[in-house]
């Protein structure tokens, strides 16, 4: 079972293998905080829609499987939508489009077709659990270097996630921004694609020559 | 009228979907590998963009507002955009079976492109009238289309480029995406 937890982290990790879930992961990593309200929400989505999956695998019949893994997906993110209007509406009122599009997150759909209405509760947990954690340190990563360039800071503005005590998290590393283009659209596209980078080479060092065949990202090359 | 313009306009270029606001990024990662797919899939999405945005702007101001149950309409709006996706494809197979041939690939996937269901959510967070929620529906297509299409255009050009092997396929895609975002950038302040 610990195998299901460390596959969907590492070796099918949803954001850097199989790029699932893009327009989050580029639109919500602008700042640490922003990213780790959009990882929550996520990790709840998934989590609790491949338990309710996995449960009710014998009676959802296969030709409406599709729909009905939507409407669960969907009730998840309203639940998510409900909580955080409820809690943390600061932060939320900053990344609610992003939140409410949880629900056409391929990667969570994905995650639902292939593994969780094939497999008991427990592996769709241990699942769901590294594909969140996994979407997590890829939106993390990314939010840590972009506040850092675009706003010389790191974990500012925690408070809005976990209460007026998390304000002193906050860590000023410039004074003045390195690169306040990393904060705008195309900052996110260009680190993006610099970290996509840095991954595939550290892959194509690791594998031999005749993995790299079977390597997803490098399939494109002509 | 003129804000109406500027609605389209704003949609269109100035906070284009793709490369300003991050939405769908998966067909415009995953379809503009050649001219042609990208260009279906631009017109698919339109046709379903279009309708959707108007069908769910109607069902959330006449159902979901008077019942009380606007908590409610992100469920509300996917069986819509789904529902919208099959007649579509069965109105396509019955009438046209050219077009249906063209475009049938692509129509399933939009159900899950996000910019669809990120066009009827922002029209119903601005608050815009049905004409006002058209319009921009149709400035976020046409938006949508025309980096499809460059970047398909631009794609096909870069399959022919040697590239160090750490920036081969989705690299080097987003680096060329990023450049593109840059020069839309170009368009911030106008109309402001």
């Amino acid at each position: 079972m610990p195998n299901d937890f460390g596959r969907a982290v590492i070796e099918n990790n949803p954001a850097w293998t199989q790029l699932l879930g893009l327009c989050p992961l580029l639109a919500v990593s602008n700042t640490v905080a922003n990213a780790m309200g959009l990882a929550i929400a996520s990790a709840f989505v998934v989590i609790g829609s491949n338990i309710s999956i996995s449960l009710l695998r014998r009676i959802i019949p296969d030709i409406a499987r599709l729909p009905c893994f939507v409407l669960i997906i969907a009730t998840f993110t309203t639940l998510t939508v409900m909580m955080l209007e409820a809690y943390a509406f600061d932060l939320y009122s900053r990344i609610a489009l992003f939140v409410q599009i949880i629900v056409t997150n391929c990667m969570i759909l994905g995650r639902a077709e292939v593994f969780a209405s094939r497999q008991p509760v427990g592996r769709a947990v241990m699942d769901a659990m590294g594909t969140a954690l996994g979407f997590a340190i890829a939106l993390l990563t990314l939010g840590a270097i972009r506040e850092a360039l675009g706003q010389g800071t790191l974990l500012n503005d925690m408070d809005l996630l976990f209460g007026p005590a998390a304000a002193s998290l906050r860590i000023d590393l410039f004074s003045t921004p390195p690169l306040s283009l990393a904060l705008l659209p195309p900052g996110a596209f260009l680190i993006a694609g610099l970290a996509f980078a840095a991954v595939q080479g550290l892959r194509n060092g690791v594998n031999t020559p005749k993995d790299e065949a079977d390597n997803t990202l490098t399939t494109e090359r002509p | 009228m003129t804000e109406l313009g500027l609605i389209l306009f704003s949609a269109l270029l100035v906070n284009n979907f793709v490369l300003a606001q991050f939405l769908g990024l998966c067909p415009f990662m995953g379809i503009t590998r050649s001219f042609d797919t990208a260009f279906a899939t631009g017109l698919a999405t339109t046709f379903v963009l279009t309708l959707a945005a108007v069908t769910s702007h109607t069902l959330y101001h006449y159902l979901l507002v008077p019942l009380n149950l606007t908590y409610l309409k992100i469920i509300v709006f996917i069986i819509v955009i789904a529902g919208l996706v099959q007649v579509i494809q069965l109105y396509l197979k019955a009438t046209s079976p050219v077009l249906h041939q063209v475009l049938g690939v692509y129509l399933p996937l939009i159900t899950s492109n996000c910019a669809v269901l990120g066009v009827t959510l922002l029209a119903i967070g601005q608050e815009l009238t049905l004409l006002a929620t058209f319009v921009f529906a149709v400035g976020a297509a046409a938006g949508f289309n025309l980096v499809m299409v460059l970047f398909g255009a631009l794609r096909e050009q870069l399959a022919q480029s040697d590239l160090p092997a750490a920036f081969a396929g989705t690299p080097i895609t987003l680096l060329s995406a990023g450049l593109m975002s840059l020069a839309f950038m170009g368009f911030q302040g106008i109309g402001s």
